[in-house]
């Protein structure tokens, strides 16, 4: 990964009775895309606001480059934002608002204007200096503010849910074209978003945040295949959550008695004892059918089909009442509603999830 | 909800006429030939030309727009950096001196002059434009605190943040984005203090020397003493000026009219306002 | 717990100006004024410094309890007619198309913006013996000889509700214009007739309007004292001219001090009763 660029070391942050942040740590590398993902509360605005250095933390420090700056002022660091709602300054033309970092650091006129220049090119809006804020549709200003962080070279760049205003098409078109603009400055970005397909798309690294801490942090492909818990695997993608008892672990591989019947899982690196309950968590794509009656299996009846967005989505209810969600692409299968079905999955497709004590899981900051 | 009736137009337009019936006698008697207003004797501008020969007039004239000017330039910078000031710091006796700096526009005039005078006496001020700009700036700072205050509130507090994110310092925040914006809010009290104070009959009478004279002054004992139809000239005149300034207030009032991107500087709607927190 | 960063010590000084004027232009004189009324006045120039009580029981004199209640009087006339008139028009006002709406302001802007004197000089115009109204009612045949409706009561009534009318206008129409009209409609469809949907809807969800004029016009009309000193002459006496013939003719400093802070004290207790009672009818709105 490189260099560690930026550190968090266990963050702690009060407002009023509440406790926002609880010890959050991160050491974030030189030109990587990290995503702080989670729902509104989590604390991810404020982790990147003490990033930037809008609110000051209660506890822990913010080391960046090297250099403690806790306590700096946001106008010392060298670090720049995109904020949620672009915060333009209307009473500025779009080369003024993009010039104005380097107007404070005095450089000359000519080299203001070719710097600006640059800076619109690059998020395909040249020409446009003359504008004003008001005069522009909202995928326009989002660039212009992306152009006023860009334009100085931060150590850091900060970005606050920046396309959360912007339609579906432009918000898919912006990410490949921020994921390309980071890739070809070669700057730190850390992205803040609460959508899970975003994150997955653009970043190096998901950092899942809930209630004030990181709820794990990984890959996408980790994220994703790997949850460490039933939060993250709920929230990653759509997965089905299922609890059991452990009959017997072989080779690496569990198998549970859930549900009024059979679930297998691999164990991961964690060490299951019989008897003991294991929670496990399944994508819904994964999720077969079968008529073989002594595969590992669980009885259900299918409940509805629905179709959306491409994928049949098939409601199952299992014996004990939990529900599942199967998904497939194409329009229909051949099962009808009520039918009585045996579900399955493959044992590397289940995840453990919530386990107290793991042993040889992937640590945090790796 | 249907009119049914013409009744409500009706009597609108009714006080409406009342409202207008004095300015109208004012300004059609200006032009009246005849020294007695109740007789007509024709069309004349001769009152006109007797007020521009009026020295004193002018006099007055000049003293009332220098005052009126140096008030509200006055109230606009104390007032300005007071309700800039009030939003930024933290102290206790904020709010009690808040209070009293609007008390100014909730007690009656009478009281004001006569508490003016009195203690400029004290303090041994000499009585005239000095006390006089003293007094005025003091009952305008109000109405630039208000509509900066007003302003200042509903302001975007990101723009200032943005500004600070992007290497600015305090006072480089003020005078680059703050200030700019607060613009019209500063201009329209600077407008209102410029009338309120043009308009000052009872706190000037009080606090003004022997020799100075402001406008309303001058109208108010020509007034009391013995009419000359002079004075009907001078009011169309003053009344040409105001429609001036309030037409020029609405204009101005446009100017910082938001465009299609909505008003620009209030901030967009948050999405989830649990948002503030994560 | 980190201790905050540390103030920055500019912004200190933005408060200063506003703290200096504040304290030495308001606080001081109003402290002065207080500390005024309770000394007598020196015999040609000056004050004694002695604490005296006399100011204050010299008020309780008929001559100038009748002048306070003069003037308590004319403003509760005053008041009362400025509710009549002004209370239909703010109301009439809302009612009106958007566009209508905006040119009856711009309309009643202007004059708000005319000197009060000019106004003022109209009406001596309109009311002086063989002034337009005597030439009016003459002409109808309604009078033989001219009316001299000039310095006398009526016409400092008339001369006040002119004055402050446009208060009451404004504050009972911003009430009125955020009035929810559907909620009339709401009565009417439930059988009130339109004069009890008016009693029981319309008038409740616009008192704290009317309230707010009644404040912002009683209070001036017991100060305006040159309308009654141009339109009443001499035979109008209110506290605004004692208070104003006291300092600049008798140069009784300390008296013109108590009769200001009484009359202090008098619309300071208005400002907490409406408060009080604005408090009671907002909440009746609510229910």
């Amino acid at each position: 990964m490189g260099e560690t660029i930026l550190e968090l070391q266990s963050i702690a942050k009060r407002f009023g009775q509440t406790d926002v942040l609880n010890g959050v740590s991160i050491s974030i590398g030189k030109g990587e895309f990290i995503t702080l993902l989670g729902p509104s509360g989590c604390g991810k605005t404020t982790t990147l606001r003490i990033i930037a250095g809008l609110e000051t933390p209660d506890e822990g420090r913010v080391l960046l480059n090297g250099k403690d700056v806790t306590d700096t002022e946001p106008n010392q660091r060298d670090v720049n934002t995109v904020f949620q709602n672009y915060a333009l300054f209307p009473h500025m033309t779009v080369a003024a608002n993009i010039g104005y970092s380097l107007r404070l650091k005095r450089r000359s006129r000519e080299e203001i204007r070719a710097a600006v220049k640059e800076a619109l090119a690059l998020v395909q809006l040249s020409g446009y200096e003359r504008r004003m804020p008001s005069e522009l549709s909202g995928g326009q200003r989002q660039r212009v503010a992306i152009a006023r962080a860009v334009v100085n070279r931060p150590s850091v760049l900060l970005l606050d849910e920046p396309l959360g205003a912007l339609d579906l098409q432009l918000r898919r078109q912006m990410q490949s074209e921020l994921k390309a603009l980071q890739k070809q400055l070669g700057i730190t970005f850390i992205y803040i978003t609460h959508d899970q397909e975003e994150a997955l798309n653009m970043s190096d690294r998901i950092a899942v945040m809930r209630g004030g801490r990181f709820e794990q942090l990984g890959s996408p492909a980790e994220v994703y295949d790997s949850p460490r818990t039933s939060y993250v695997a709920r929230f990653v993608g759509t997965a089905n959550v299922l609890t059991g008892t452990v009959r017997s672990v072989e080779n690496g591989v569990l198998s549970a008695e859930c549900a009024g019947g059979c679930a297998g899982a691999l164990c991961r690196g964690y060490s299951f004892l019989p008897g003991s309950s294991v929670t496990l968590a399944v994508r819904s794509e994964h999720v077969e059918f079968t008529r073989d009656k002594n595969a590992c299996g669980l009885p259900a009846v299918i409940r509805e089909k629905t179709f959306a967005g491409g994928m049949l989505r098939i409601a199952l209810t299992l014996a004990d009442g939990t529900e599942l969600v199967a998904s497939r692409h194409g329009i229909d299968l051949a099962v009808r509603t009520g039918e009585a079905v045996r579900v399955t999955w493959q044992p590397e497709n289940a995840v453990p999830v919530d386990v107290d004590a793991p042993t040889g899981a992937a640590e945090a900051g790796a | 909800m249907k009119n049914r009736t013409r009744l409500p137009n009706l009597y609108l337009g009714l006080i409406i006429v009342i409202l207008y019936l004095p300015i109208v006698l004012v300004v059609l008697y200006s032009f009246n030939e005849s020294k007695i207003s109740s007789v007509w004797s024709g069309f004349s501008l001769r009152w006109y030309e007797t007020l521009f020969r009026d020295r004193a007039m002018f006099e007055a004239l000049g003293n009332s727009l220098v005052l009126a000017l140096s008030a509200s330039l006055g109230a606009a910078a104390v007032g300005t950096l007071g309700a800039y000031g009030f939003t930024k710091v933290q102290l206790r006796t904020k709010s009690a001196v808040e209070y009293l700096s609007m008390l100014p526009i909730m007690i009656p005039e009478i009281i004001l002059g006569m508490v003016f005078m009195a203690f400029f006496s004290l303090l041994g001020l000499p009585f005239g434009m000095t006390t006089l700009i003293l007094a005025h700036t003091t009952f305008c700072i109000p109405y630039v605190y208000m509509l900066v205050k007003a302003r200042l509130v509903g302001m975007d507090p990101s723009l200032a943040e943005a500004a600070r994110d992007l290497g600015a310092g305090e006072a480089r925040v003020f005078f680059d984005i703050t200030l700019p914006l607060l613009a019209p809010a500063i201009l329209s009290g600077m407008l209102l203090s410029f009338a309120m104070s043009l308009d000052d009959v009872i706190i000037s009478i009080f606090v003004t020397g022997v020799n100075v004279n402001t406008l309303p002054i001058k109208v108010y004992t020509q007034i009391k003493t013995g009419v000359t139809p002079e004075i009907n000239a001078l009011c169309t005149l003053m009344l040409g000026a105001t429609l001036l300034l309030v037409v020029l207030s609405n204009v101005l009032g446009k100017v910082g009219k938001p465009k299609a991107g909505g008003d620009p500087i209030k901030p967009a709607p948050k999405r989830d306002k649990k948002e503030e927190h994560s | 717990m980190r201790a905050r960063r540390k103030k920055r010590g500019g912004v200190w000084l933005t408060l200063l100006p506003l703290y200096l004027f504040t304290l030495v232009f308001v606080a001081g004189p109003l402290v002065y004024m207080l500390v005024l009324s309770f000394q007598t006045r020196a015999e040609v120039w000056g004050v004694i410094h002695e604490f005296t009580t006399d100011n204050y029981q010299n008020i309780l004199q008929p001559v100038y309890l009748n002048t306070f209640l003069e003037s308590f009087r004319l403003a509760i006339v005053s008041t009362l007619l400025i509710c009549a008139i002004g209370y239909p028009f703010g109301y009439f006002m809302a009612k009106l198309s958007p566009v209508w709406k905006g040119r009856v302001m711009m309309l009643l802007m202007i004059p708000f913006w005319t000197s009060s004197l000019i106004r003022l000089y109209g009406w001596i115009i309109i009311f002086r013996a063989n002034g337009t109204l005597d030439k009016l009612l003459m002409g109808l045949g309604l009078t033989d000889s001219p009316l001299k409706l000039l310095y006398t009561y009526p016409a400092v009534v008339v001369g006040m509700v002119y004055a402050l009318l446009q208060f009451m206008i404004l504050a009972v129409y911003s009430s009125a214009e955020k009035l929810d009209w559907s909620l009339v409609e709401a009565a009417r469809d439930l059988g009130a007739t339109p004069l009890k949907a008016f009693l029981t809807v319309t008038l409740p969800l616009t008192l704290p309007g009317l309230l707010s004029g009644v404040i912002l016009t009683f209070i001036p009309s017991m100060g305006l004292f040159f309308i009654a000193d141009i339109l009443g002459g001499n035979k109008v006496v209110l506290v605004g001219s004692l208070i104003q013939d006291q300092l600049m003719k008798a140069h009784n400093w300390p008296f013109a001090a108590a009769l200001s802070v009484v009359l202090m004290v008098l619309t300071s207790l208005m400002i907490s009763l409406y408060k009080r009672v604005t408090h009671t009818t907002e909440l009746e709105g609510l229910l």
